[in-house]
This record gives structure tokens, sequence and C-alpha cells, in this order.
């Protein structure tokens, strides 16, 4: 028997058991629409008139879970800097390095501009409006690095370094991720518990409802952009000098 | 609807599983994100479509083609 065959064989017993039990797992689910769990059902019902935001989801993210959220913003901090510290020794473009990746194209540049504010105003938009509509700062953030990002692709590296440079990017991810643990501990100097709400709820469908939660929805936000685009950074870097190198070979 | 949306992502799924040249595949995953997309906005979560958009079509591409950049030579 072939090798191909033996793992066949021994694949389809798992496959056709995995199969089964999500089939199995699906038939079990309530149909659309009619959710059965009582937390989010309670969720649902008191968020409105105890929190003043209309998005009920960011209100148990910054909220009633948003303990798990600092974990979660710290999580991320933590990642990133595992990643600059494994990429630190691996190669920094130099500045010839850097002259050399160019887009020449005036519409790529156009259209890149364009296209870059457009990302980057839904991201503004997703995170200011966080606790009104579906949004938040976490998709808020990641929509605002990549529209930074999409100035790297149609406009080149130089412009890139113009935008992204560790100085600036370093100091606002430090800021993001702290600004959430400070938000929290004002509560505590205050006397009362961490994360508790020191501002008030707000006025509904302003974008201060929730009061303290949209400043922790501006913290995480920007904590957010910065860090992927410190992550994007690294990355980028890498591909450059490997693409320079390339062309130095042929 | 929603049936057309899952059995669309499936498919999607599929045709990224079978995909053996990595920059096929990284395309074929964009396409997939994409539907991801029609799939959250089908389901009633814009927000979440909406950063998937910007994961899946600039994001994630970049990363994966860089280390694949990288990682060839």
């Amino acid at each position: 028997m072939s090798r191909r065959a033996v793992r066949g064989l021994i694949a389809l017993p798992a496959l056709g058991a995995l199969g089964a039990l999500l089939a199995w797992g699906a038939s079990g689910l309530a149909p659309f629409g009619h959710f059965h769990g009582f937390y989010g059902q309670l969720l649902n019902a008191i968020a409105l008139p105890q929190r003043h935001t209309t998005n009920t989801v960011t209100a148990i993210v910054f909220d009633y879970r948003g303990v798990d959220t600092m974990g979660e913003e710290l999580i991320l901090f933590a990642a990133v800097v595992g990643v600059v510290l494994l990429l630190r020794d691996t190669g920094k473009p130099t500045p010839q390095d850097v002259a050399r990746d160019r887009v020449g194209s005036d519409a790529l540049h156009v259209f890149g501009v364009l296209g870059a504010a457009a990302a980057i105003l839904v991201g503004v938009w997703l995170a200011a409006f966080g606790l009104v509509t579906p949004g938040g700062g976490f998709q808020g953030g990641v929509a605002i690095a990549s529209g930074v990002v999409v100035l790297f692709l149609t406009a080149g590296f130089r412009s890139w370094r113009h935008v992204a440079t560790e100085k600036a990017l370093d100091p606002l991810e430090g800021a993001g991720a702290s600004a959430y643990v400070a938000l929290g501990l004002a509560a505590l100097v205050s006397g009362a518990p961490f994360l508790h709400n020191l501002l008030g709820p707000g006025q509904t469908g302003t974008l201060f409802s929730g009061g303290s939660l949209s400043l922790l929805n501006w913290a995480v936000a920007l904590e957010v952009a910065a860090a992927n685009l410190v992550l994007y950074t690294e990355f980028i870097e890498q591909y450059v000098v490997a693409l320079v190198r390339d062309r130095g070979d042929e | 609807m929603i049936a057309a949306t899952l059995i669309l992502v499936a498919l999607g799924a599929t045709a990224v599983a079978l995909c053996l040249d990595p920059l096929r595949q990284i395309v074929l995953s964009g396409i997939y994100g994409l539907l991801l997309v029609i799939l959250f906005v089908v389901f009633q979560a814009p927000d979440v479509a909406l950063s998937m958009l910007a994961v899946t079509t600039v994001a994630y591409p970049l990363i994966v083609l860089a280390a694949i950049r990288r990682t060839r030579k």
C-alpha cells in the first residue's frame, strides 16, 4: 500500500467522526434570531438603562467584562513586543535599500492616498461611534492601521517611513495600553472599584454615551492601531531587506 | 440567503485548502475572506465585517507575503 493510501485510511475515519460531531452540534443549535442564553438576554435588557449605550457589545467589552478586555489589550501589547524582540537583529533596511523600493505610477499614488484616507476615516468612525452603532476601539484600530498600510503598498517604503516611525509608534502604543490601566486605577484611587465608571453613564446616542467607557474605547483604538502598525513595520522591513538582496543577486 | 452564503464560504475554504502554490493561496484566501465578510453582514455583524475587510484584504496578505519572500531564499 502506498504512503498516500495509508494516510488516507488514517485520515478518513477521523474526518468522518469530526464531520458527524459538527453535524450533530449544528442540528442542536437554536434557529437564527432565537438566542436562549440567559446572560445575553439579561445584558440586552439592562445595558441601555444602566450604561446609556445603544451598542450592548461595547458595553459588555468595556464595562461588564472590562477587566477581561484589559487582559486582551495587554496580550496584544506583549505579542507585538515579542515580534519586535524576535526580529530585532535580522537586518534593518539601509538608506540605500529604502531609496530603491519606489513605486513610480502617479495614478497608483492618487488611488493609494484616496484609499488610505477612506480606510482611516472608516476606522476613526468605527471607533468614535463604538458605543452608539456597531463597532468599537478594536475594530476601528485595525481599520486605521490597514489604511496606513495602503500608503506603503501604493507609495513605497520611503513614504511609509515618514508616517510610521518607531519614535512615534512606540510611545503611542505604550500610551494606549497604559491609558486603559490608568483609567482603572483612577477609579481605584477615588475609592470606587477598579475600572468603575467615574464620569457617569453620559447621554444616550451621543459620542460621549457610556462616560468613562468612551475613554476606554479610545485608549483601545490607539493601542490597537499603534500595535498593528509596529507589527506591519517589522514585517515590511523584512520584506524590503529580502527584496533588495534578491535584486542584488540578479 | 444564509444557506447560499454558507455554501459559498464552504467552497471558498475548500479551494484555499486544495491550492498548493502559496502565492495563489494568498489570493484565494483573500477571496475567501471577502466571502466571510458577506457572511458576517448576512449574520448582522457589520462591525466584524468591516474589520474583517481590512484584515483579509490588506493586513493578512501583507504579513504572509513578507514571510514568504523572506524565507524562500
